[in-house]
């Protein structure tokens, strides 16, 4: 006798249906406004270095190749999509699976669905009128927006947590944390103040959302990823988050375009890497060379497009909306 | 010592928080696209059987609480402590009163519970949901009277006090839902 495996999808199949209906949406809205559809490796020699993130690494070894080589699964397609830009290749979108080692709960599946998208021309402000407008479309009939909200991430912490993130200490954060909201976490260093941060966005912010989409922007210089740089007093980070019914959805960027502010973040990076006692990673020179030779002024965003569709379905966790999730594939 | 990384908690994992073995209720993976992932936990303090929540930095390890569930058998009680024996060692466990807690009201000598051992000592007794007890003191039992309706109060062998129907006698062995407390029905032979 030999046991069966649970085969069936978890999803139900009117929720797989939904999928496709969102994906067509989703193409449509993109070719209306003439915007190119592209395909980017989701293999290569280089990865992200941004020490939040694990990329996987597998190995290639045959033709073309001497030795067995490192190959790395994207987590996202943002730097040969830059390099398609630099080319000339206008604005451009792209639906494609990413993987993100060390990320599995209700709401993270190691490998997910992600919409990226880039606009020649755009600022992060107008990418973020943009998302309202593809969400709008997509979700129309399905499950309509409730309403809109837009904050800076100061104006976000003072207005739900009672706090001034570009004043506050790491000390101060994590006594308030605890006192106000008996919240302590296990294991973060005390001059952590991004991951205090995170703690109290995640923890304190997010569960007071509520329905409908939010747009956080101008988050702290620190957390600026591959965003520009905004000069003020403090330098905010020209980046944006939205949040639909309290669940974080998308990710935006005016985006870098200056290559040596671009190694200096790698840099940057892979010294964290180091400290944090992750492995190293390869930082990616042909994006390096690509803006270089010139990056147009553009905005970019990801999108999560299992989240979206567990919204609009009404699920639960990730489980209800991909047919084999991770612990079923 | 041993001890788990956060990636390996689920419901039922016995850990050790400030010194008190806890165990993990359920738990959530959060982490922001660009941010610090965190391991957030909802446990129950074993001792006290209070519910706290706690949150951990994803990949932080956690001692371990060595914690076992086992079947034994209650036998008795000298009045200061609570005694019990493993029926195939023959073993013996002593439990004080603390560990005993409410499960006290419905131990009966001979009947078999659940026993969490921590680092090899009694630290709570479980009486199975549902427990046959004789009855030893109530008014005497109105005859005909089938409704359940009213009511009246009724001593069992283990000192407990339950509410039963009034056509209930001394000496009848009733079914005990321990978990509320309440009277089931009369026990079938």
């Amino acid at each position: 006798m030999h046991s069966h495996p649970d085969w069936r999808p978890t999803a139900s199949l009117d929720m797989l249906r939904l999928r496709a209906e969102l994906l067509t949406r989703i193409r449509c809205f993109f070719s209306e406004r003439d915007i190119l559809e592209v395909d980017t490796p989701a293999l290569s020699v280089a990865a992200s270095t941004d020490p939040a993130l694990h990329s996987f690494a597998t190995v290639y070894s045959g033709p073309g190749i001497a030795a067995a080589t490192p190959y790395y699964l994207h987590s996202s397609p943002e730097f040969p999509m830059k390099r398609l830009l630099a080319a000339g290749a206008g604005s451009i979108y792209q639906l494609c699976k990413v993987f993100r080692d060390g990320e599995c709960g209700a709401h993270h599946n190691p490998e997910f669905t992600l919409l990226e998208w880039y606009r020649n021309g755009f600022d992060h402000l107008d990418l973020m009128d943009e998302v309202e407008q593809l969400l709008t479309a997509v979700l129309a009939g399905i499950a309509p927006l409730a309403s809109v909200h837009h904050w800076t991430y100061r104006e976000l912490f003072l207005q739900f947590a009672d706090i001034d993130p570009f004043t506050v200490s790491p000390d101060e954060l994590r006594i308030v944390l605890e006192t106000t909201y008996g919240i302590t976490c296990v294991g973060m260093s005390r001059d952590d103040l991004d991951g205090w941060l995170d703690l109290a966005m995640t923890h304190v912010i997010e569960p007071q959302l509520g329905a409908g989409l939010v747009f956080v922007r101008d988050y702290p210089a620190s957390q600026a990823a591959l965003s520009r740089l905004r000069p003020g007093t403090p330098p905010v980070a020209a980046r944006f988050e939205a949040y639909l019914n309290g669940i974080e959805l998308a990710n935006g960027f005016h985006e870098l375009a200056d290559a040596g502010e671009q190694r200096a973040r790698f840099e940057q990076d892979l010294e964290r890497r180091s400290n944090n006692n992750l492995k190293p990673v390869s930082m990616d020179e042909r994006l390096l060379s690509a803006l270089e030779s010139g990056l147009p002024d553009c905005a970019g965003v990801a999108l999560g497009i299992d989240r979206l569709l567990m919204i609009a379905g009404g699920g639960h966790c990730l489980n209800d909306v991909i047919a084999f999730p991770f612990e079923y594939a | 010592m041993a001890s788990y990384s956060t990636n390996e908690f689920k419901g039922g994992l016995k850990i050790m928080i400030d010194g008190d073995p806890c165990t993990i209720i359920e738990n959530e993976f959060v982490k922001p696209g660009k941010g610090q992932a965190f391991v957030r936990a909802k446990i129950r303090n074993l001792k006290t059987g209070r519910v706290v929540e706690r949150t951990y930095k994803s990949g932080e390890s956690v001692e371990a609480a060595d914690v076992m569930d086992v079947d034994l058998q209650y036998l008795y009680s000298d009045g200061e402590f609570w005694h019990f024996m493993d029926t195939r060692t023959f073993e013996q466990q002593v439990a004080s009163a603390e560990a005993v807690g409410d499960a006290v009201k419905w131990l009966k000598e001979q009947d078999m519970c659940e026993v969490t051992l921590w680092n090899g000592t009694p630290l709570a007794v479980t009486v199975p949901n549902f427990v046959m007890l004789t009855v030893t003191e109530t008014d005497p039992g109105l005859r005909g009277d089938t409704s359940g309706g009213g009511g009246k109060p009724a001593t069992l062998e283990t000192g407990a006090v339950v509410r039963v129907p009034l056509f209930i006698d001394v000496g009848e062995t009733l079914k005990i839902d321990t978990r509320t407390g309440e009277y089931v029905g009369r026990a079938k032979d």
